[in-house]
């Protein structure tokens, strides 16, 4: 018994010496229970967010990279391998979509947010809203648009619903999918510093698509000048996320690849929200008031009677 | 073994006796056994369960006996309606129409099944089934309005009736959404009630849309 206490007063100094070393690390020891690992989650989000502007940290990434390890320990076909991905509190996932929302300059959203605790939550509940939000205001929009038309009869364009679907989710995981393998590639070749695990690249995506929520509901305007005005303005906030966080994954790399990929990751990006805007909202024509052009009027009206 | 020795068995004496095992209790077959009983009986229990959740759900109160017993009549009965109500009758326009059958199927179960994943891998203590059956029946008031919005578009599709259609319907949607909270709400932990109310939101607001934008043709 004497032996057992002296092996857990051992633990318990490593742990104290790792956190006084790194407060950023998540010390998890495999025969505690699992209550622990949250405990210590919430007490570190304090002095995480007052950790300032380091884009990257040199041994951060070996440590994280290797409690990311850790902490899915169980085999992935049983349910508790899957309940590691949900392991998120309301506030952080507030926390972690206000992150996208207003990107600090200077800070890394993965490094800063999520901190080797990536969850499927946030992605996937963000992609189901947008799905259901661009189907909706653009059926909306569409009919503010054409109301008032003798020959338009409403339809609820139902179908447009699994297309936006497919769409969005493809993109919020297939794009990811490949972005990890490119870095992965990379990787092999030249040594950086930084390297994401796919589920945090995933989860990068998935809550930078936030913005476009509320866009799309702006979209139901039919003005065309707003809604570009819109498009440049989302795009701008998600697409600073998305920089800001793989930036720091490619810089080390050859200076035209680096370029390269951060352009190809806006590009993308910028086509989902153009792609969008035009499939599901129908263009705002532009309307041509009867009084003020009063000879137009008559000669229409000629020539209907005709 | 020296005081075994002048022990002899024959070999010819049969072994003889009774074996029966003593029935412990003389209950009778019907109190365990529904083999027996009439038909209507076992027809009528079911029917009688599955009214009684339709009354919890008419006046949600928090009651552990609709958790435990539950049963996916009601909610089969619900969603088939639904999506029958939700046909418009135009089987020959293959345009952007409503939904289709099996469209208004999938969403619902589907939805429902995705909706009980994400309570249970949030932490929740609710039985997968359960879940199933309280966001099933909490279709009902959306049912009822589907059945209302109907009638009144019998009498008119003018703005009014959209008015009225649309207050119906956001009722409905509330009382849906109030309705299967108050049930489910419980069984998650503290922190995260809201990350689990929110799916069951976005639910109900997704059949409630189907509903308004419901056009006949």
């Amino acid at each position: 018994i004497a032996c057992f206490v002296m092996y857990l007063f051992a633990e318990f100094d490593d742990a104290a010496n790792l956190l006084a070393a790194n407060p950023d690390a998540t010390t998890i020891s495999i025969d505690e229970p699992v209550e622990i690992p949250k405990n210590q989650h919430s007490r570190l989000q304090e002095p995480g967010r007052e950790e300032d502007d380091e884009l990257l940290g040199t041994d951060d990434s070996d440590k994280t990279e290797l409690l990311a390890g850790q902490k899915k320990s169980a085999p992935f076909w049983t349910f508790d391998y899957y309940q590691t991905f949900f392991d998120v509190d309301t506030y952080q996932v507030l926390d972690r979509i206000k992150g996208s929302v207003f990107p600090v300059p200077g800070k890394n959203f993965v490094r800063l947010y999520i901190r080797s605790n990536p969850d499927l939550y946030g992605p996937f509940w963000i992609c189901a809203t947008l799905v259901f939000t661009i189907a909706v205001s653009g059926n909306l929009s569409n009919f503010f648009i054409h109301l008032g038309k003798p020959t338009y009869r409403y339809v609820p364009e139902f179908r447009k619903v699994s297309i936006a679907a497919t769409t969005i989710y493809a993109y919020a995981w297939l794009v990811p999918l490949a972005l990890w393998g490119f870095l992965m590639w990379r990787n092999s070749k030249v040594m950086n510093i930084v390297s994401y695990s796919f589920l945090e690249i995933v989860c990068v995506y998935g809550y930078s698509l936030f913005i476009y929520i509320p866009t799309a509901i702006l979209w139901i305007i039919p003005q065309r000048v707003v809604r570009w005005v819109l498009v440049v303005f989302s795009l701008c906030l998600s697409g600073s996320v998305l920089v800001m966080t793989f930036w720091p994954a490619v810089r080390d790399d050859n200076r035209r690849i680096a370029v390269a990929t951060v352009a190809t990751i806006l590009l993308l990006h910028a086509l989902l929200a153009v792609g969008c805007l035009a499939y599901f909202f129908d263009a705002p024509e532009l309307d041509i008031p009867a009084p003020i052009i009063p000879a137009h009027n008559s000669t229409s009206k000629v020539v209907l009677e005709q | 073994f020296p005081g075994l020795a002048d022990v002899s068995i024959s070999q010819d004496i049969p072994v003889e006796g009774e074996i029966t095992v003593p029935v412990g209790s003389q209950s009778p077959d019907d109190d365990y056994s529904t083999l027996d009983e009439p038909v209507k009986d076992t027809i009528m229990r079911d029917l009688k369960a599955v009214g009684k959740k339709f009354v919890h759900v008419m006046y949600p109160r928090k009651s552990s006996a609709l958790l435990r017993d539950w049963d996916l009549w009601g909610p089969l009965v619900l969603c088939v309606s639904l999506a029958l109500m939700l046909q418009g009758g135009s089987a020959d326009s293959k345009d952007d129409g409503g939904p289709q059958f099996a469209e208004v199927f999938v969403i619902i179960w589907f939805g429902a099944v995705v909706i009980t994943l994400n309570s249970k891998l949030l932490g929740g203590t609710i039985s997968f089934f359960q879940s199933l059956c309280v966001l099933g029946y909490c279709v009902m008031p959306l049912t009822v309005a589907m059945l209302v919005c109907r009638l009144v578009l019998l009498a008119g599709a003018g703005t009014a009736s959209f008015i009225v259609r649309l207050i119906v319907v956001g009722a409905m949607f509330a009382w849906s959404t109030l309705a299967s909270t108050a049930f489910l709400a419980d069984s998650q932990p503290p922190n995260r009630k809201a990350l689990v109310v929110y799916p069951i939101f976005l639910f109900y607001f997704v059949i409630s849309w189907m509903i308004l934008t419901f056009t006949p043709q």
